[in-house]
């Protein structure tokens, strides 16, 4: 059986690179991807803190489903956004976004 | 009963709505004739009114006090103002002045106004004046009174600076409504200080029926607490009617408020004769009428300001009067001077001997200054509506350009002759029997206003002459003449001349006659301080003596300004330059006024306050707009738009907070 720890180590590295990506890409697609790994680094975390602190319990599972149904329902409202963006301006780049007002 | 009433409101109103928005369309002789059948059929209302009103069955001896319409516009708590229409004696009397004179104006206009620009607006103005002044007449409480009395004032605003791009016009203007408004504070101040203190605004504390007594309950109307307002300090109501009275003085030009009037004669002459001699200027006289019952039963101490401003103001208006070479700023001085007669009259009136509210003997004035309200606005606004046919002939005001027109003019000559003999008091001429009665008023009350009144008298009967012989006979500007001969109004303009003379010489021989040989019938069976039935009997001394002197002065009048020249005018003119300079400027009141507001209340007043208003008050505000907007300044740089920087930023942010709870 795999030590929990190691789940814990795999979750914060997946949410460094995540905060790491999001500072630094300039492709929003990309940026959408490091939100997604940030969001599965937590829910790493709580699958393996239900594991460890209440076994037998399935609470910390659900709220790990949960998070994945809002994670697919908030990248569905990325895209459109983003196919927007692209859609005006031409471009995927966070850069080119610093006027929305027209 | 009396529904039929509301329209003598409704329609001026909605012919000025008419004319007002769609005046600018039409032609002039439409928006002239819907201007005119309007009033023409308010006219016939009134008169309707008036006949049901006086021959309606009397109670206990005196006309009841009806109230067709009221309704409560704005209540506030115990108070309330009412929109509503109240019939009295009074209130009918004034009707039939109001519409009989502003019909004749607006027939007359037709020919005075012929063709000149804004003849639409001008009647437009003319039936919102109507409108406001019947309005004025007809409200059933003081508040309502207030909001009509500012309506008149506006138009009357509107109509003196009718001719606007004329300089004096507007300055006219715009003297008349701030002299009036600033009275109009005391007036304001008055009505709101009677309200707080007797939780009413009506006026039906003012029931003619002598058996009514005053704020006891006794009809349905009566809601005002009077006793509490005697209960808060005798001082209470006079001083509320006093202030009340420097509204009305303001509005009926009293001295030293007066300043407006002469200058107003700069609108159209038809406008002078409607609103500035006949019906809004005596608003002031109807506004003590209105409030009798509490002056004389309440403050009659205090009627003796109104006394001795009336006294005052009638010398001096018609020492003014004597000196002026404008013949409508004569005019406008005589009305000055027969109004203050008017105010006298009211303010002689003595509490009554015998224990009850109202004595008709000792109240005489009261009907004395109503009468006269009536005969003088007839033959006022004759005597102006004949100025306009002069000055419509000579293109002037001035005297020096007529003189000798009786062969030119023998329409307006005869009419204006017939209304100088009225307002000198002679015989069977109406201002005879009205001046009468007002003089045994005053002797009443005491023989030194009464001596000082039948001077004063005697004045106006010389300076109306020295006016008529100046116009009519004197030295005839050939000059001037042979360039533009002078001719005969129109008929439009002629006929109103007759029928107002009509009502003047009927009404004069009729009362003169019933006056001295006891007849009833006359003005004393209509209105009076009580509303009984009091039948007018003339003193023969004193109307014997009043007529002699009014004769005598006519007599010196004619010796000196018939002629073809005038050697003692002349001579009286070498002789005391320094008075008739002092006269002719109207004894320097305009100077005493500019100096007051512009040295006085301008520097010392306003101005600091101006500077306190821009830097202080100002300058606050601004420091503060000052400050969002540098605030606003500094932080915008943050709002840069750029996603990955707020990302930083939060997440320096989210490692701080977090760094600060670890350390906690």
């Amino acid at each position: 059986m795999v030590p929990v720890q190691y789940y814990f180590i795999l979750s914060a590295l997946l949410f460094f690179i995540g905060v790491y990506g999001f500072i630094s890409r300039r492709n929003l697609i990309a940026m959408l991807i490091s939100v997604e790994l940030i969001l599965n680094a937590v829910e790493i975390n709580f699958a393996a803190f239900n594991r460890l602190l209440f076994p037998g319990q399935l609470e910390g599972f659900f709220m790990s489903l949960f998070g994945i149904g809002v994670a697919a329902a908030e990248t569905a409202v990325a895209i459109a956004i983003i196919i927007n963006v692209y859609r005006n301006f031409n471009s995927d780049s966070v850069d080119s976004i610093q006027n929305m007002k027209r | 009963m009396y529904s039929y009433t509301i329209f003598i409101m409704l329609l001026p109103l909605l012919s000025f709505i008419v004319l007002g928005l769609a005046g600018m369309k039409m032609q002039h002789k439409t928006a002239g004739l819907i201007g005119t059948c309007s009033l023409g059929i308010v006219t016939i209302l009134s008169y309707t009114t008036a006949f049901q009103y006086f021959t309606a069955d009397r109670v206990n001896g005196a006309f009841q006090t009806i109230v067709p319409y009221n309704y409560t516009w704005l209540p506030l708590g115990n108070l309330h103002f009412d929109m509503g229409i109240l019939l009295d004696p009074i209130s009918v009397m004034m009707l039939i002045v109001i519409s009989t004179v502003s019909l004749m104006v607006h027939i007359y206009s037709f020919g005075y106004m012929h063709g000149e620009k804004g003849f639409q607006r001008y009647y437009a103005f003319l039936s919102l004046f109507s409108m406001s002044m019947l309005g004025l007449v007809l409200a059933t409480n003081i508040f309502q009174m207030y909001m009509f009395w500012e309506l008149v004032g506006v138009s009357s605003y509107l109509l003196i600076g009718f001719y606007y791009p004329l300089k004096p016009a507007i300055a006219a203007s715009k003297k008349a409504f701030i002299v009036t408004r600033f009275a109009d504070m005391f007036f304001l101040i008055g009505i709101l200080m009677f309200g707080y203190y007797t939780d009413s605004f009506s006026f039906t504390f003012a029931g003619h029926g002598a058996e009514v007594v005053m704020g006891e309950g006794t009809t349905p109307f009566i809601q005002g607490n009077i006793a509490r307002a005697l209960a808060a300090g005798g001082f209470i109501i006079p001083t509320a009617l006093v202030l009340m009275f420097i509204g009305g003085a303001g509005k009926s030009a009293m001295f030293p408020l007066h300043i407006w009037l002469p200058d107003a004669m700069e609108g159209p002459t038809p406008v002078s004769a409607l609103i500035h001699a006949a019906t809004m200027v005596v608003a002031g006289v109807f506004q003590i009428a209105r409030m009798f019952p509490l002056w004389i039963h309440f403050a009659p101490h205090a009627l003796s300001v109104v006394v001795w401003v009336g006294v005052f103001t009638a010398f001096y208006a018609a020492a003014v009067a004597c000196a002026q070479s404008d013949i409508k700023r004569v005019l406008a001085f005589s009305t000055i001077s027969q109004i203050a007669f008017m105010m006298v009259a009211l303010g002689v009136c003595l509490p009554s001997h015998n224990g009850a509210i109202y004595d008709d003997h000792a109240q005489l004035g009261y009907m004395a200054s109503m009468f006269h309200l009536f005969t003088h606005a007839m033959f006022k606004a004759c005597l102006f509506l004949g100025a306009g046919c002069i000055i419509h002939a000579v293109h002037s005001n001035e005297m020096a350009f007529m003189g000798g027109l009786r062969k030119y003019m023998p329409v307006t000559h005869i009419t204006f002759l017939i209304s100088c003999l009225a307002i000198a008091g002679i015989p069977f001429f109406s201002g005879f029997s009205s001046k009468d009665e007002i003089i045994s008023a005053c002797f009443q009350y005491s023989p030194t206003v009464g001596w000082i009144m039948t001077g004063i008298a005697a004045m106006t009967a010389f300076y109306m002459f020295r006016l008529y012989y100046g116009i009519f006979w004197g030295t005839e500007n050939k000059e001037a003449h042979e360039h533009h001969t002078p001719h005969e109004a129109p008929l439009t303009m002629t006929i109103p001349l007759i029928v107002l003379c009509v009502i003047t010489m009927v009404v004069g021989i009729y009362s003169t006659i019933a006056g001295f040989a006891g007849w009833g019938g006359s003005f004393g069976q209509f209105v009076t301080a009580s509303g009984q039935n009091y039948t007018i009997h003339f003193d023969v001394a004193i109307a014997a003596t009043s007529t002699v002197i009014a004769i005598l002065s006519i007599c010196l009048a004619t010796y000196i300004y018939k002629g073809e020249s005038q050697p003692i005018a002349d001579r009286l003119y070498k002789q005391f330059p320094k008075l008739h300079r002092a006269a002719y400027k109207r004894f320097y009141q305009d100077e005493i006024w500019q100096w007051v507001t512009h040295r006085v209340i301008f520097r010392c007043i306003s101005t600091p306050i101006a500077w306190f208003d821009r830097h202080i008050v100002d300058g606050t505000f601004n420091f503060l707009a000052w400050g969002a907007n540098e605030a606003g300044e500094s932080i915008r740089p943050w709002q840069s738009g750029d996603v990955r920087q707020y990302a930083v930023w939060f997440l320096t942010g989210t490692v701080a907070l977090t760094l600060i709870l670890l350390s906690i």
